[in-house]
This record gives structure tokens, sequence and C-alpha cells, in this order.
């Protein structure tokens, strides 16, 4: 790996593209870390958040897809025809083969002159949708493309990624950067083979390299992507008013953030792992939400997606002023994580099709 | 068509869980008591009503096959489907081909064998009978179209739920002096108010029991019958059917079971009364909110007050036995139990009983004309008839 | 499998994809091709707004086969701002009572799987309270 950072290792469309609309989605139902604890270690020692949000029975993330779509459609106020490609990212997919994103194009009438596909990268398979996204547009291809990463996350019971595995997520419409309500500046991916983390075909649940997933894996790849995007942007830290991180736990994405030279108010807005857990292809982003939510015309925003296997996506975003008419068409990402009913251990259990009916 | 149509022949099984007979052999015993009652009379055609044997026991085609069965090869034979009205269909398509002379003797059974499959199984049957495309498919079923209705109508006109108790504890007091029905116990006000729920607010008495049975009836014209037929004859005065839409939510006013109405006037006329003048009614309480608004749309009461007319107060209920109409003298669906597609067909052999003064325990003092109506759905099929004593 | 029945209907599924009478404007969900009002023909698309109030609703404990997973649900008559009233279920209920003339609003949800895990996801409408933004 050539570690000269120069703007050359940007990506960067020859047409400015930003985020026209963008929208946000967190089913309602909460399950507390304690209550994991309460089943598995008698209630033992330190929790990773506070707790995680759970999809309903209906819920999959091609429904929940669908929602963060149409609140991103709903700011960015464009015709669904105009939209030419919808793309999702998810490594909960309802099919294992069947697109989710024919049901999302069709349900917000983006049909059927559209580029329509999953991604899959374990949790940066949303920030990859993105990616290709800037490109459709960037290079004029489309005007509008529709980018998502959603997940229902599921870890075996009584393992570790059981307190956390959440669901939500977030959609972005992206299109020309004169019709956005924040800018990307430039985007920048680093990506190695390293295995930390999988699930096999008709495996129910991800395997995982516990220690092996964070300094090799989680932190190298988080690092090396912001650091070089930082450097060929030519910013620092302090020129950014928010950042936000993949989040699997509360501790990972402070400790980057800390590497990188950022302070803890600058992450703030966008940790929102606490309260919902994390959402795997949606954690990132959705932490984007929340920022954009409140954000400033003139904010400049960093974001650094992780997923395993492994890979970074680091954005560097600035907000324009049509943030200010644009948020509040649609429910703001602090709403749905409001809006909670709290469940124990019994009714998760049946939620997430842990019962056995047959 | 002026030809007199009258009921020469009457036969039922018990309505209960017939684990031990399949449908073709619950035909066979309703038939084979039907044609002894009709002292011979031999049928040149055969109307099944049934509504979900090709669901239940994967079996259509039941024309061929109770005519086959019961030995009737070679006649003509089909099966009417209108849901819970399919028995009354049947009835009005036995009626028409007497009545037009296209036949001397029309043989009319009406058959249900739910038991063939069991829960979940059997509700899913039930619910192809409302839209499947867009009521079935959000998991709504009979009961709880029913149970919609019975909130809308406790809103609207700001009733208690228990003001429905007195349409199952009527129907329970009948079915006791019924040696054909399913339940034969007369209930108590707390059994109704501490019942479980089926589909919230509606309970498990509020609701009749789906079970097997099959009715038969043959009908002829009065020059046909043989002679010194023994017992007092039954005509078909009136005979009629209307529809509603098939989804409850495509109507204006869903407590407005308007088919009931139109249904009842058109029977009526043909038989040239006025609702006020019949002496019972044996009506389809297949729900009590069914009976309530069924007593509505007929005019019988004013909105939102029908079930004033079920309660004993001072005096019996008016539609008890000993009231001014009585409804469901014979246990009605939910003490005789709800035998499905055959229900018109039993409504129509027990008015005859009663018309004809074998009702026994529960016979009303010489009753002369009955009203007669099964619905299916939520009244989107409503089929009624008109019987009166001849003489 | 049953693939066709529901891939038909997919835009007044997903979506409330409606129609509007061109002869007398009448709104009519779900769609029928004959106009109930004035009896011309109406095929002209409409796109329902999603927003309505429960006109009366119910909870199922006795579901019928292919439901059983989701039992006990809530199923409710809704009577849409446009006019018609369609009967769909109610989800996300969470402690709040639903009554009647509770806004709702319309959301995409899983309706059944086509027989078993093996079988079709249907997709479709289901209603929610009111509750989230636009401000």
């Amino acid at each position: 790996m050539d570690h000269n950072h120069n703007e050359n290792l940007l990506l960067k469309p020859n047409r400015p593209v930003g985020i026209s609309g963008y929208g946000a989605y967190v089913p309602r139902y909460r399950l507390p870390a304690s209550e994991v604890a309460r089943i598995w270690t008698d209630s033992q020692g330190s929790l990773p958040i506070k707790e995680k949000s759970v999809p309903g029975l209906d819920e999959d993330v091609a429904t929940m897809s669908i929602e963060a779509a149409r609140n991103a459609m709903q700011r960015a106020g464009v015709p669904p025809s105009r939209v030419r490609a919808v793309w999702v990212g998810s490594e909960s997919h309802p099919y294992a083969v069947k697109p989710t994103s024919t049901l999302v194009a069709e349900a917000i009438g983006a049909v059927p002159n559209v580029q329509a596909a999953d991604w899959q990268f374990a949790c940066k398979a949303g920030t990859e949708a993105m990616v290709a996204a800037i490109g459709f547009v960037g290079s004029g291809m489309a005007d509008y493309a529709l980018a998502i990463g959603m997940d229902t996350a599921q870890g075996r019971p009584g393992d570790a990624l059981e307190y956390t595995a959440g669901a939500g997520g977030a959609a972005f419409l992206l299109g020309p950067a004169e019709d956005s309500l924040a800018v990307i500046e430039a985007t920048y991916s680093y990506v190695t083979d390293t295995p930390d983390f999988w699930r096999r075909p008709y495996a129910k649940y991800p395997e995982h390299g516990q220690r092996f997933t964070g300094e090799p894996a989680y932190f190298t790849h988080i690092i090396e992507a912001g650091n070089a995007l930082m450097q060929a942007t030519h910013t620092t830290a302090q020129d950014y008013q928010y950042a936000v991180f993949h989040q699997p736990n509360t501790k990972f994405p402070q400790r980057a953030a800390q590497m990188l030279g950022f302070q803890k108010e600058q992450i703030q807005t966008g940790l929102l792992v606490p309260l919902i857990g994390n959402t795997y292809a949606g954690a990132a982003i959705i932490g984007l939400t929340a920022i954009l939510d409140i954000a400033q015309p003139g904010d400049r925003i960093l974001m650094v997606s992780f997923g395993s296997g492994a890979g970074s996506d680091a954005f560097a975003l600035t907000v324009t002023d049509a943030i200010r008419e644009r948020r509040d068409r649609a429910p703001h990402t602090q709403e749905y994580i409001a809006r909670r009913t709290q469940i124990d251990y019994a009714q998760y259990a049946r939620m997430r099709g842990k019962l056995v009916m047959k | 068509m002026s030809s007199d149509v009258v009921i020469a022949g009457i036969g039922q099984t018990p309505v209960e869980e017939h684990w031990k007979s399949s449908l073709r052999e619950l035909a066979l015993s309703a038939i084979q008591a039907a044609e002894a009652d009709a002292g011979g009379l031999r049928p040149q055609v055969l109307f099944v009503g049934n509504m979900l044997a090709p669901q239940l026991s994967r079996q259509a085609h039941l024309g061929a096959l109770i005519a086959d069965f019961c030995g009737l090869v070679g006649i003509e034979a089909f099966t009417l489907e209108a849901s819970g009205a399919s028995g009354a269909a049947a009835l009005r398509a036995g009626y028409m081909a007497v009545a037009s002379e296209q036949a001397d003797v029309a043989l009319v059974v009406g058959v249900e064998k739910s038991s063939d499959m069991v829960g979940a199984a059997v509700d899913e049957a039930l619910a192809t009978a409302g839209d499947s495309d867009h009521e079935s498919v959000q998991g709504l079923t009979p009961s709880g179209q029913a149970a919609l209705l019975m909130r809308r109508y406790i809103y609207e006109y700001d009733v208690e739920r228990a003001a429905f108790a007195g349409f199952p504890l009527i129907a329970h007091a009948n079915g006791a002096g019924n040696p054909n029905a399913m339940y034969r116990k007369a209930i108590k006000p707390e059994l109704y108010a501490n019942a479980s729920l089926i589909s919230d607010p509606l309970n498990i008495f509020d609701a009749a029991p789906a079970a097997d049975g099959a009715a038969a009836l043959i009908l002829t014209r009065p020059g046909l019958l043989p002679p010194n037929f023994p017992n007092r004859l039954v005509r078909i005065a009136g005979s009629s059917m209307a529809t509603d839409t098939l989804a409850l939510h495509d109507r204006p006013n869903p407590l407005d079971f308007k088919a009931i109405r139109q249904s009842i006037e058109r029977a009526c006329e043909k038989a040239r009364i006025t609702p006020l003048q019949v002496d019972f009614f044996e009506l389809f309480d297949a729900y009590s909110i069914y009976a309530a608004l069924t007593l509505e749309a007929a005019g019988y009461a004013e909105r939102g007050q029908a079930w004033k007319l079920a309660q004993n107060d001072a005096a019996p209920a008016a539609l008890s036995l000993q009231g001014a109409l009585p409804i469901s003298t014979m246990g009605g669906l939910k003490a005789r139990g709800n035998p499905g597609g055959a229900t018109g067909v039993y409504q129509a052999v027990e008015a005859a009983l009663q018309l004809r003064c074998q009702a026994g325990a529960n016979q009303l003092p010489n009753p002369r004309r009955a009203l007669i109506q099964a619905l299916g759905g939520p009244a989107a099929s409503v089929v009624t008839h008109v019987l009166e004593a001849m003489d | 499998m049953e693939i066709s029945r529901h891939w038909r209907l997919r835009k007044q599924r997903y979506g409330l994809m409606g129609e509007i009478c061109p002869h007398c404007e009448a709104k009519l969900f779900p769609p029928r091709d004959i106009c109930p009002e004035c009896g011309g023909e109406a095929k002209t698309l409409y796109q329902f707004s999603g927003k309505g109030e429960v006109y009366s609703y119910t909870t199922i404990y006795e579901p019928p086969a292919g439901y059983e997973e989701n039992a006990p649900y809530t199923v409710a008559l809704v009577k849409l701002d446009e006019g018609p009233i369609v009967t769909a279920q109610l989800t996300d209920l969470g402690e709040e009572q639903v009554q009647i003339g509770t806004p709702v609003e319309m959301v995409t949800r899983r309706l059944r799987q086509d027989g078993d895990e093996r079988g079709m996801i249907i997709y479709g409408y289901k209603f929610r309270p009111v509750g989230l933004g636009p401000h």
C-alpha cells in the first residue's frame, strides 16, 4: 500500500455531488442491555450500551428501507420518476436471492426506469452504495440516486453481539451539488482482506474474531481512511464541526475519534449506539442523519464507516443553506429514538424469531 | 311463476362434531329422513348448499358426489355457494325449479363438514368468504368483521358490551328444547360477562360455534303430493335474494345491513304481507351483533335499539318464545350450532316443524307464518323466505 | 405458491395507489374499475396520502392459518382522508390505546409469507398512530 497521501487518492467525481434528501428509520422496540445480562451473566459486568432497537414482527430491511427512503424523498422534494438508481446495502436482506431494492423502488414509485441493486459489505454496505451513487450522479449518468444502509442485525443468544445488534439505518438521495443540503467534498476508501467477522451461507448468526475485531480491523481501517481523507483534503479534526464513525459499541468510536484528534463534543451528536445499538450497515449513516437534523449551513462533517472483511469509506461534507427548509419535512432521527417501547428478553426472543414455532 | 311450492319432506342430523361421519354420509342421513317424511316422492333435481367442502374436505363437485352416494345417479345436481347463505340459496334454487315447473320434485340439501379440519385451518377457510385481496390478506376473519361492527355499534349508539348478552341467552334457552342442537343448556348472564375474547370486543358467546350437520327438504307442488299426505302443508310464500358489497369497508355505513332490508322487502312483497305479519323470525345469529343489525335493518327496531328486544326485564323478552317476535326458536346458530352452508336448510326445517306444530318443547302456539333468513358474510349475500301454513 | 395474485396488486399494496373517477372525481380505494358513486368506468390512477383515522378496530385472538405468529394483532377499518374506508392492520401500537378517531398513517410492512419460510414474503399497507414529524 502506497501511503503517499495526496489528492489523487480521493474518490471525487467531475461533477460535484451532494445529499438532496436524507431519511432515518429506527423501529420502536428497545431491549435494555441489562436484559441480556440478566439472562446470560447473572447481570455481572459492565454493559456496552444502554439499550438496542428491535424490529417489530412485521418489519425487515425492506420495510425499514421503504420508510427511510420515503423520508429522504420527502426532504428532497424530487419526483420519484427522477430517481435513476435505488441501492440498498445490508447484511440482513429478507431474501438470500431476490433484491430488496426492487421492492423499495416500487414502493416509492421510482419504477420502472431505474437501476436497482442490493449491496453487501458487512457494516459498510450503506456507504459503499453512497460512494457508487456519487459516481453515478457525478459522472452525469443520472441526476438522482438513492443509497440506503439498513440492517436488522442478529447476534447469537448469549454472544457479546447480542447486547448491541440493533436495527435501523438511513437513506440518502444523492443529486447534483447545487440541489443539495450537504455537498460531498470528497470520499476515500481504504480496504484490505481482513477476516474479523463473517457469516457463512445458511448460518443464522455471524462469527467474529473477538479482540481481533479491534486493532487490526476496526481501528486500522477507520484511522487510515480518516487520516488519508483529511490529509488529501488538507483538513484536520479542528476543521469539522461534527464527526461520525461506525459504532459497534460506545467505546470504539470514542477511541477512534480520539486517535484522529476529535473532541468529545464533535462526535456526541452522531453517537447513537448507546440508545439504539449497532445498526450495522446503518450505524455510521444514521449518525449522519442525526447531525444533519441540527447542523448549520457551512458546518463541515467527517464520516468514516467500517465494514468487516474489511474496509472503511470516509466522507467529507459541507452543509448548505437548503438544510434549513428541508430537515423538518420528515421526522428527525431523535424523534425515532424517543419513540420507544421497552421489551423484555422473552418478547425479544419472540420478535427475533428465536422461539421454535415448528 | 304462479304455482305454489310446498315443503313435502324435511330431515336433519344433529348439529355437532360428527367425527365418525363424512360429508356424504351426513348428507345421506338428512336426505333419507326427508324422503321418508315426503312419503316416497322421487326428486328429479338436487341442489346442494355448501360453503367449505373444497377447502376443508378437499372435495368439490358435491352435486354428483351426493346424488351418487344417495342412490340418485342420473338426476340433475349441482352446488350453490353463497357463504353462510349457501343452503338458503339452494332452497331458493329448488323453489324456482319447482315453481317454474322445470322440475316436479326438487331435493335441497345443505351440508357442512367443518370438523374435517381443525383450528387455524378452519379460520383460514372461513376467511375466504371475505374480500381475499383486501380483507383476508390483512388477517381479518368473519369474527373480526363482526367485532369491527360491534365496536362501532357500541361507539355510535353508546351501549354497553353487556347489551349483547340477551341474544345468546335467548338462543341457549331455546337450544335446550331442541334435540338436534349442539348446546342444550341455558346460560346465565355472568357466564357471558366473563367469557374469553375471540376478537375484541366479541367474546365466545357472541359467536356461534362452527359445527357439522346436514338438513334436507323435498319441494313439490301441492297437486303432486302423495295421497293422504300426513303433515300440515307449508308453502313457500315468498323467496328472494339480495347482495351488498363483499367487503365491509366498501359500504357508506357499515352498520346498515342494507341487503337485509331489500331481501325482506322483496320476499314479503311476493308473499303479500308486511314484515310485521310473521309469527316468528329465524334470523342469522352467527354473531350477536348480526342479530341486532338484522332486526334494525328489517325494521323491527330503531337503529341502536334492537338489543333491548332481547332483554328479559319484568316480562319475557320480545324475542323469546313467549314474546311478540320469537327468534332462533330452535336455538339459532348460537345454540343449535352453526353448520355453515347448511344453515338456511336447517332454518327451513325448523320453521316447518313450528308451522306443522311438531316443534316439541319449543312449539309456538299455532304459528301461521315464518320469516327465515340466512346471511353470507356480513350480509353481503342475503336470502330470505316466507313460509306459511296452508290450512 | 400464489405469486401473481399478490404481484399484480403491488402498486396498491406497497403505496396505496388507488383510482379517481374521471366522471365524478370520486376517489376509490381499493381500486375498482366501476365507480360506485356514478357507475362510470374509473381507471385513472390516484395516489392516496396514507393519512386517515380509525373508524373501528378489533384485536384478533384466533388468527387464521398464516397469521398465527403475529397474533394477537389489531385490524381496523381506517377512514382515509380522501374518503374511502380501508381494512388494514394497525401496527407499532406500543402502549398507546387505540380509539375510534385515532389519527393514523400508512406504512409498508410484511403481511404474511406464502406458506413456510421458503415462500414469498407478502408486503403491504398497514397503519400506525400518527406521532412522528413533519413539524
